[in-house]
């Protein structure tokens, strides 16, 4: 199915402030795919993830989100496409219940109230969040606002789910189960995060990126094994794949 | 601070209660925002100097608090915190107008001090009745509501996200302080000039979390109208809990009851 490819070709990208953040950055993300941008802070990690659906269009250098090239006119397509759950739920969360909050996407595409409270439901009992439906999104905890959020962009059923850190900020529990939710979902998948356990856990797939531009991209295993490349870019061997330092002593990161 | 911050926790629990269930709860919304309305109209339509005419008005609140299962004490410390305002209003009246309206025993009472009286009535009324409201009926669907009755649609937006952003935007605050306070010594950086780029701060913030909402908002089909599934119908009982009320707000209104009963019983008695 190719409307779930994400394609981006030399994309170059400078902030008004004169702050240049793409300096041509290509890659190719075919269905199914479960894919990490890593890189240090500043590396252009959120820029990228801003042109995915058309927050940023493309200065110079090519976006293709499916069938068709990111430009004003293909706006509608490539949002209703591409969902992103940005890294603040609380930016994400604006309606004054759970409920509404999770159908305002559907309600904007224009659906049937039947069709929208069933997509509604589906979607909130998906991240296991159906309970809280009716309250408030201020006043739920960090995971809880977390799972709502992506309740609210997979009620709108995009084939490409695009991810802003989303473990920030969570507890260990909290983390963990949204990786096993994740791990269920049969979307495209795109991850922006400093979390190189997750990626471990979650990504076949890495691309690293430093200074605005693709220093890596290949399998998740190979890269992250990758001591001189994890160096050169500001990142860190997963505490996985380091041995134990109680068992083995003076193996740790130096 | 901490006192702001758990003022504003407060309002959520004014929120809260309007999850209950009672008879006044169930009320569509719509109808107790126009009989508050019209509730409200009438109080402040009565003549400056009007007190007796005033006391039958407390019917309409103590209705709601009693059927609605509303605390009492709560609202009445809500109402106080808003007082500061209204005495302001009316205390240049006692100054200005000495002229004796009334004497109770050797006591004469001036014209300014009866106005004055007349105008902290109306705000107990008048904020009590839309405290009333809000704990009855909860802010996002007051909103809703004036949406429906045809306020407009960005109005009725602004004021939903007034009221989601409040919470955020005082944690941000709050936050802010408590980092000030923790460098500042002996007084020494809690003067005027640190306050004033604080406050700059706050608004570029602010004007940062608006512009990520837009596009959070615009990633999910925002085209500016917001639209939302809450079902609203207005059956018999809202519109007989309008005509009633409203009938009733009328009669008080070009009736002085209290002054109309005093006759029956001084007539009475004679």
């Amino acid at each position: 199915m190719s409307h779930h490819i994400v394609e981006l070709k030399d994309l170059h990208y400078t902030y008004p402030d004169g702050n240049a953040a793409l300096h041509g950055v290509s890659f190719r993300i075919t269905h199914g795919e479960t894919v990490a941008i890593v890189g240090a802070n500043g590396a252009g990690k959120s820029t990228i993830l801003l042109h995915l659906n058309g927050c940023l269009i493309p200065e110079t250098g090519t976006v293709r989100v499916g069938d068709f090239p990111l430009t004003r006119k293909t706006l509608d397509h490539v949002r209703r496409t591409v969902g992103m759950v940005f890294q603040d739920p609380d930016d994400q969360l604006f309606m004054p219940s759970v409920y509404e909050d999770v159908a305002f996407g559907p309600l904007n595409l224009g659906l049937p109230p039947e069709d929208v409270a069933e997509r509604v439901t589906q979607a909130l009992s998906t991240v296991g969040a159906l309970h809280l439906k009716d309250r408030p999104p201020y006043r739920l905890s960090g995971g809880e606002k977390r799972s709502v959020a992506i309740a609210s962009v997979l009620s709108m059923s995009p084939s490409i789910l695009v991810m802003d850190e989303p473990t920030s900020n969570l507890d260990p529990k909290a983390r963990r189960q949204l990786i096993q939710l994740l791990k269920t979902f049969e979307h495209t998948i795109i991850l922006a995060t400093h979390d190189l356990d997750m990626v471990l856990d979650l990504c076949s797939r890495t691309i690293v990126l430093k200074k605005g531009r693709v220093e890596a991209d290949g399998p998740t295993r190979d890269i992250l094994q990758n001591q001189e490349l994890l160096n050169a870019c500001r990142l860190e061997k997963p505490l996985q794949l380091q041995s134990c330092p109680i068992c083995n002593p003076g193996s740790g990161m130096r | 601070m901490a006192k702001i911050a758990s003022s504003f926790l407060d309002i959520s629990y004014l929120d809260s209660l309007s999850c209950q269930q009672s008879s006044i709860h169930r009320l569509d919304p719509r109808a107790k925002v126009i009989a508050t309305a019209l509730y409200i109209v009438s109080v402040v339509s009565f003549d400056k100097y009007e007190i007796s005419g005033l006391i039958p008005f407390f019917l309409y609140p103590i209705v709601l608090i009693a059927l609605g299962d509303l605390p009492l004490v709560y609202l009445l410390k809500k109402i106080l915190i808003a007082a500061p305002f209204a005495v302001f209003i009316g205390m240049f009246n006692p100054l200005i107008d000495h002229a004796i309206l009334m004497n109770l025993g050797p006591v004469g009472i001036s014209g300014g001090w009866i106005s004055f009286g007349s105008i902290m009535l109306r705000f107990v009324l008048t904020v009590g009745a839309v405290l009333v409201l809000i704990a009855s009926t909860g802010f996002a669907s007051i909103c809703m509501s004036l949406e429906k009755m045809g306020a407009p649609n960005s109005f009725a937006v602004q004021l939903l996200f007034l009221y989601r952003y409040i919470f955020v935007l005082t944690d941000e605050a709050s936050r802010m302080v408590r980092a000030r306070a923790l460098r500042a010594f002996d007084g020494r950086g809690m003067g005027f000039t640190v306050f004033t780029s604080m406050v700059g701060q706050l608004l570029l913030r602010a004007l940062d979390r608006a512009q990520r909402i837009h596009r959070a908002m615009r990633c999910r089909g925002f085209d500016g109208e917001i639209r939302v599934t809450r079902p609203l119908a207005f059956c018999r009982r809202d519109g007989v809990f309008v005509l009633g009320w409203s009938a009733l707000f009328v009669l008080m209104r070009l009736y002085d009851i209290p002054q109309w009963m005093g006759e029956r019983v001084t007539g009475l008695i004679r």
